[in-house]
Order: structure tokens, then sequence, then C-alpha cells
């Protein structure tokens, strides 16, 4: 104060000045700022690829190339999206109410145990008709998943547990029980996996149809994409159009609004962890019958539970943005590893995730350039 | 927008005006003049604080001798914490001078007026948890520097605490210590900081009556040693108890400066702060009372804190009457409302509605059973700030047709009942899907009263409706409270504004320290000087059964 009052000199500069938004800004405006931070994100990401050694122009354009390039890349682009969607689905309906799943991973993981269990204890046999066997094991993948989130739900409910660190810790329990399950009692010749699943027991994929239409040759594209999809639709309506969804969305705006409406909270939190858990279990089920087609948790445990954190994040918690934002995402990761396995691809990765969020300051601030004369 | 400033100013000038008048007349001349000799610790001339729309201190006077201790008495919202707040350096006035020991000076910050020797104890304790007595103590001091020779510093505090009877052991961590030794580690800090003049709020609110005991003790010590006190209350018992004088705030405005707290009645002192208001005229018809609606027998309930709340509180509403409540805040008004509704549970006793029992069930049953609530914090309990305006009206018949529908919500009927209420209720919005979060206070609350009323319910507890609303909103809350009564609905209105419970109620009880103190019928009489008077000493701990008895005794 003192100091201000005594330099006389007289200086003209400019000053920033941030201001929280009172008003919302307009509808488009949240589409642009993202769309300019990918774009941000993406000249960053060429100056380091410039430093690498690289030439941005052309490596961006063979990412383009290589997860949208042709519809052998989007296959497998929307199959790496498949388990992100569903892990994000999962994260988002208990972030809406502010229920901090983290454990996606480990759901996921259990999902795919269950649904493995179907095929290996054999609970059926591997002649059952693939209607069935699939059915059964959506069922099977979707219980065991939801058993992993009830037991965080669970203490969470009854015992206030900090839901962050039981569905964080109960991740590792889960990779060590599918372990514990491929090493000792279903191992293949001594190795880390199960024995292949029979036919039956796949999600049928594209190039199944191969024989009647020849231009699905080769694409690995599997049911899972639309299951996740059907799930992200059912998922919008359920958060948006439902009684049960309107006291999720209540609860997590306002848990003391909700007690006062008369909503039991504690029952919320245990179903929510369990639909939670059942959706990233759906993933893992997929993940399995669609693509790896034996139990094996190297590929599972490949960060899909941590991944849709982000995803479901990025899609502001929105079911239906969360599917082109997972799709986004699949394409990173599969054009990421064709041209470095690992490095440069994962940072540029890094740096678009960093802008994006930070972006979101744009939605709630709005900055202002003034001119100052001190 | 502008016309309404013009409104809500022009009847701030003239509420001023009546006050003005008002304390002319009762305003207690200072006739008990002190010894002369006695030096004033501090002096506060002429302070002025505006907030927002509020006048908080309009020119108050204030004077604190050396070695006493001074009660400053005031209903909330009176302006005593925002002078003491001037006085600690946490809000600096308009106008006005202090001088501190006979030297004028300035305060920035509250470090500049604990150098000054000024500290203040708030009613929310700034202590750190985790820590121990003599780390929270040496939090944010300059010595010792780097090593924190904790021993050597356990012992200074555990003779300071010695000297002034404020025994806590010093290497107790903040959490294991009962609210009223955390008190005195608070008290601690400030002496040894060097402190002379010892501000406490409202010290008394969150202790348990054998605490207070205690802490008047430890005031009689520190002020035998030499230090000040001032203490600010609205209980006219403990002030008689433990202050030397009393100085008393009204809406901003002393109406009483350093009165010695024996040369006054307790009466006296009960009109000074609650003073008499002009009425609301209200246009209301002659109560038909019906059956009894709601029954509240004998309940005893815990506040948060798991201190008593309500202690054996009893009441009754009938159909078609509205049923006040007064007191000060944090005097078992809010649990009232919250066993009622089901919010909280009840130790002992029971809530009927309609004959059938409503405490100690979920809330949903009281929903279901015609029971409606506006509750007293509008943004943290009555509505989710980030849904819409729809959202919000729905959240108490979603459960019901035309809105569910099988599990499914019919959002067109959603809409168009929101679109309904927007109109009917006047609620300025430019459109149903707008959060809630944009509504001034005033729109919001004609939300929850829209979504309250349009119910149809046998009976709604309303606490504090108008609070924090501009006069146009009071007036439109004012008119639905009393449609509802028309329309046959038993209503218990919880308030601290007396004029808003005499121009509504058909009758009032008033509530202290969790009982009830009297029950009074008002009708159509227009409210006078004694019955003001008597509803004030029982705000301040008078039961009404005493004060007929004085009553009949001194006319005797």
């Amino acid at each position: 104060m003192a100091e201000s009052t005594t330099v006389k000199k007289k200086r003209v500069g400019y000053k920033l000045l941030v201001e929280p938004r009172l008003n919302p800004p307009p509808g488009w405006y949240p589409l642009v700022v993202s769309i300019g931070a990918i774009v941000f994100g993406l000249f960053l990401g060429g100056i380091l690829i410039a430093f690498a050694g690289g030439d941005p122009i052309r490596s961006y354009q063979h990412i383009a190339k290589a997860s949208f390039g042709d519809i052998g890349v989007l296959s497998d682009t929307l199959v790496k999206a498949t388990p992100i969607m569903l892990t994000a689905l999962a994260c988002a309906v208990a972030f809406r109410m502010k229920l901090w799943n983290i454990g996606a991973e480990g759901q996921f993981i259990m999902g795919a145990f269950a649904a493995s269990a179907i095929v290996l204890t054999p609970v059926l046999s591997a002649e059952t008709p693939r209607w069935l066997f699939i059915t059964v094991m959506i069922l099977a993948g979707m219980a065991g998943g939801a058993f992993w989130g009830f037991i965080p739900g669970y203490l969470k409910a009854k015992l206030n547990v900090n839901e962050i660190i039981t569905t964080l810790m109960m991740n590792y329990i889960a990779v060590a029980w599918v372990n514990f399950w491929i090493f000792g009692v279903w191992s293949e010749g001594g190795f880390q996996m199960s024995p292949k699943f029979p036919e039956t027991a796949w999600l049928p994929r594209l190039l199944d149809y191969a024989k009647s239409l020849p231009s699905l040759r080769g694409l690995t594209t599997h049911g899972g994409i639309l299951i996740a999809i059907s799930v992200a639709i059912i998922l919008w309506m359920v958060l948006n159009r439902s009684r049960w969804g309107y006291e999720i969305r209540l609860i997590g705006d306002n848990p003391q609004a909700a007690k006062y409406a008369g909503i039991n909270i504690q029952k919320n939190i245990i179903y929510v962890m369990m639909l939670s858990g059942a959706l990233a279990g759906l993933g893992g089920m997929s993940e399995v019958t669609g693509v790896i087609h034996r139990l094996q948790t190297s590929p599972l445990a490949a960060g899909y539970g941590f991944t849709g954190i982000i995803v479901a994040w990025l899609a502001k918690l929105n079911p239906l943005v969360i599917i082109p934002v997972s799709i986004l995402f699949g394409a990173l990761i599969l054009a990421g590893r064709e041209i470095q396995p690992s490095g440069v691809p994962k940072m540029i990765q890094g740096i678009i995730l960093v802008s994006l969020i930070a972006s979101d300051f744009l939605l709630r601030y709005r900055i202002r350039i003034v001119r100052v004369e001190a | 927008m502008s016309s309404g400033l013009i409104y809500t100013s022009s009847l701030i000038l003239s509420g001023k005006n009546l006050i003005y008048t008002y304390c002319r007349s009762s305003r207690l001349t200072q006739t008990f003049s002190s010894p002369p000799d006695t030096p004033l610790a501090v002096e506060m001339r002429g302070i002025v604080k505006r907030f927002p729309g509020v006048l908080a201190n309009d020119h108050v006077d204030f004077e604190l001798k050396a070695g006493e201790i001074h009660a400053l008495l005031g209903e909330n919202g009176a302006g005593k914490s925002t002078l003491m707040n001037v006085l600690a350096g946490l809000y600096r006035q308009e106008t006005g001078t202090i001088h501190v020991h006979g030297k004028q000076v300035e305060f920035h910050s509250p470090r500049d007026a604990i150098n000054a020797g000024i500290g203040m104890v708030h009613q929310h304790f700034m202590l750190v948890p985790s820590q121990t007595v003599t780390e929270n103590i040496l939090l944010g001091l300059d010595t010792p520097r780097f090593f924190m020779r904790l021993p050597e510093y356990d012992a200074k505090i555990a003779a300071m605490g010695e000297q002034f009877g404020l025994i806590v052991d010093p290497r107790a961590k903040i959490w294991q210590l009962s609210v009223g030794e955390q008190q005195r580690v608070e008290l601690l800090k400030l002496l040894y900081r060097g402190a002379n003049v010892l501000i406490m709020d409202e010290p008394t609110a969150v202790l348990a009556p054998q605490e207070i005991d205690g802490l008047f003790g430890i005031l009689r010590s520190m002020v035998a040693q030499g230090k000040s006190v001032i203490f600010i209350s609205h209980k006219l018992q403990e002030v008689t108890a433990i202050a030397d004088r009393v100085s008393v705030l009204r809406r901003g405005v002393s109406t009483a400066s350093g009165v010695p707290s024996r040369g006054v009645s307790r009466q006296e002192l009960a009109r000074l702060m609650v003073g008499r208001d002009v009425v609301f005229t209200v246009d209301k018809t002659p109560g038909k009372p019906g059956d009894v609606v709601l029954d509240v027998k004998d309940i005893h309930a815990e506040n948060d804190k798991g201190l008593p709340a309500l202690r054996g509180f009893s009441l009754n509403v009938r159909a078609g009457e509205i049923v006040g409540v007064a007191g000060v805040a944090g005097n078992g008004q809010s649990e009232l409302a919250q066993v009622i509704t089901g919010l909280r549970p009840c130790k002992q006793g029971q809530v009927t509605l309609r004959g059938e029992q409503v405490s100690n069930r979920n809330t949903l049953f009281g929903i279901q059973h015609g029971m409606a609530y506006v509750p007293e914090d509008r943004t943290r309990v009555g509505s989710a700030p980030n849904l819409s305006v729809t959202d919000n009206v729905i959240m108490k018949n979603f459960r019901l047709p035309p809105i569910s529908h099988g599990g499914m919500l019919d959002m067109t009927a959603a809409n168009k009942l929101a679109n309904d209420l927007k109109l009917a209720y006047d609620i300025i919005v430019p459109n149903v899907a707008t959060p809630v979060r944009l509504l001034s206070g005033g729109n919001l609350q004609r939300v929850i009263l829209a979504r309250e009323i349009s119910g149809k319910p046998d009976f709604m507890v309303a606490v504090q409706p108008t609070r924090g609303l501009d006069v146009g909103a009071i007036e439109g809350v004012h008119q639905l409270l009393l449609a509802q009564r028309e329309a046959g609905a038993g209503i218990l209105l919880v308030s601290e504004e007396l004029e808003e419970l005499l121009s509504l109620s058909d009758r009032v009880y008033v509530i202290y320290e969790g009982k009830v103190m009297g029950e009074i019928q008002v009708g159509q009489v227009e409210p006078d000087q004694s019955l003001i008077e008597t509803i004030g000493l029982m705000m301040t701990g008078t039961p009404l059964d005493q004060i007929r008895k004085e009553e009949v005794g001194a006319h005797g």
C-alpha cells in the first residue's frame, strides 16, 4: 500500500483481468473452446515433434491416416474405443452423484473374470448356442462388476468409508484374484493365461460376415461397440428422463436438498455403485469375448478404467458425449502406436488432455485486457 | 430493477426515521455517570458501517473502561458482531474514530488490532484440530523461528493458563478437547499475543451450563488481573450475572450505552433490545381454526454438536391458523422444524400429524402425508442450485403422476407445471430450464413456496421465509402464507422478525433454550407496548408465568 503511493512514475501498461462469469456463456461456446483447446494442444505437440526431429505436419497426417484413414483402421479405432466407452459410462454415472469411483479398472477385470468363469468352469458347454452363451456372459460380467462396486458402495453407505481409497485398492485385489486363477486353476500349459474360448462364446465380429459381404474381410470390430452405444443412450435416458436418474442428479447437486425431498441417500449410494460396477464389468466382458477370447491379465489391465475417468470428465459426464470422446481416445491410442510405441504420441495425448481440462477455466471465467495508467 | 431500488431505499429511509423517533424517546440517558478517574480502554465514536442494502452500524458510540466486563446486548442482526469486528480489525468503519488507551488507531487487519492489544474470540473457533494447544497458539508468530522447542513453550503456556485459570493441557491435540476447553485455547492465544481487551462473541452459545459457570470464573479472574472484556450476548440472565455495564444495540443504532447492569431492570433491557416496530398492516380475516393438525408433545432433541437443543417442547397447530414461534436464533427453532419434518431424530416425545406419528420416521412419510416445509436455508437445503427451475419444482411430487409414469419422468408435464407455477407465482426467469443458482433470493423463495404450496398441504412449516428478501418480496410471501391459512392449512411460522410474527400469526409461542416460555394469543389485537415487552422478556429467558406473577405483585 505505502510503496505504491510513494512511486510516482507514470507508466502505461496493460493488465489482465480475470472475472468470474455471472451469466452462462452461449450454447456454442463450450464446443468452440474445446476445439480450440485441441488445436492448441496439437500446436504445442507439433513443436515437440519438431524438437524430436520430426516433421509435425507429416506426423499429424500420418496419425489421421492411421486412425481414420480407411475402413480397416477405423474398425481398429472402434475396437479400442469400446472398453473406454463402457468404463467412461461407468465413471460418469458414479461421478454424477459425486461418488468418486476410481475402481472401474478393477470392476472391468472382475466383469471379465465372471464372464470367463461361464466358459472356464464350465457353466455352459462349448456346444451352447451363441445367443445363449453371450446373454449369460453379459449377465455374469455385469454381476461380477456390480459385486465389485457393491463392496465399496456398502462400506460408504453404512460406515462412511472413503470410496476413493476402497475402489482404488480393490483394483489391485482384482488383478491379483484373476492372476491366481490363470496361474493356478485355468492355466494353459503353465502360461499366464486361460485356454482359448470356444467360438460360440465370442462376440460376433464384422469379419464373421465376410463370406456374404467380402468388404468386411479383416475387420475386427465386434458387437461390443453396439452394446456400448446402446448403453450410452439408455444411460442418458435413465439419468435425464427417469425418476431414479432425477434422484441421482439431485443427490449429486445437493445431498441436503435430496434428503429434504425424502430421498434415501444410502440406498442410492449402493445402487449407483453397483450400476457403475456393472457397466465397467460389461466392458470387461466385451473385451474378453470380443478381442482377447481368453482370460489373461496383461491385455485386460491396460488402464481402461483410468482412461474412462478422463473420458468421463472430458465429456462433462454426459453419456452421449462420451461416445465421440471415447472414439477420439481410441484413435489416439491406436495412432500413437503407429508412429512410436511410446514417448512422443503419449506426450501429445497428455498435452491435449491438459489443454482441454485447462480450457474449462474459460467457461467459468472470462479474461479481459484493460489499459491501465499507473 | 431501478424502480425496485428506489422503492426499497425510500422504505429504509422512512423506517430509519421511525426508529429514530422511537429511540430518541426511549434511549436511556446516561445519568449513571461513572467515576471519572477510571481510564477508558476503548472509545469508539460515531462508527458507521454499511453493507449492501443494510446499515449495520449507524453512528454507534461505545466505551469500554479498563478492568470491566462490558456486555453488548442486542438481537441477531442488531450490529453487535459488526461493531466488534470493526474493533478487532476485520472490517473498516466508513466514518467514526477508535481510540485505544487514549490513542487514536487505524486498523487495517486483525494483526494491527492485536498489536494494539485487542483480540476477539469468534463464535466459530479458528483452531487446527490435528495440532496441539501449544502449536495452535504459536501458529503465525515470529518466534520460535525454526525449531519449535515445544517443551519450553508448553511450560510457558501452562504457566500462563495457571495465572488466568485457563486450565488446559498444552500437549493435548485440539480434537481431543471439549468445546469449553477449545474456547480457553482461543483465549490463551489472545493472551499470549499480549491482548488486554478481549472480545467474546456469544461465548456461551456453544457451552453446556456448567461450562458457562467455568467461563464466568475465568472472565472474572482475567478482569481481576487488569484485562478488560467485551461480552456479546442476547441473554439477559447472563448479562446481569457477569457484566459490570451494558450497552444495547438495536438495528444498528445504540439504544443504551454503558449503563451499569445493576441499575437497570431486565424489563427495561428487554424493551431496549426488542423495541417497538411499526407493525405491517396485513389484511387478515378473523381466523376460523379447525381441528388440531400438528401436535408436538414434549420433544427432546440434540443439535449437530450433540448438545440438547429441545428440552421438553410442546405446541399444537390447528387447521386454518398460523402459529408463530418467536425467539432469538439458536434457541432450538431450526431443530424443531427438523424434528417435525423428520430430518432430525427426537430422543423423547413425539410429533403427530392428524394423529399419525411423523417424528423419527423418514422425511418421505411427512411429504406423503401432506406436510410442506419451507426450510431456513434456501440454497443449501431448499433447492439444488445447478438444476433447472423445472427440476427444482418437481422435488416433492416427482414420484406422483402426472410427472411420474412407471419409473420414467414425463418432462413435458414437468415443464408445463414449472411454466404454470412461473406464471401463478410471478417467478421472474427467462425460461424454466435456467439453473436456479442464477435466481435472486426473492425469486428462489418463490420457486420454493410455489413448490410447497402447489402440493396443497394440510400443514406447512415455514422457517424464516422472508429472511434477506426486499420489501416487495416480503409482502408477496406474506400474502401467500395468508392465502394458505384461508385455504384451511395449518402453518407453523418460525421467524426472528417480531413484527412479522405479530402481524401474521393467530398465536405465538416463545422459545428459549429449547423450552416454551409462554403462549400468547395475538388475533386481532393491536400489539401494544406491554405485549412486546412481555415477549422480549420471554425471548431472553423469563417464563410467562413469572412475568404475570411479577405484574400481579406490582399492581397488587
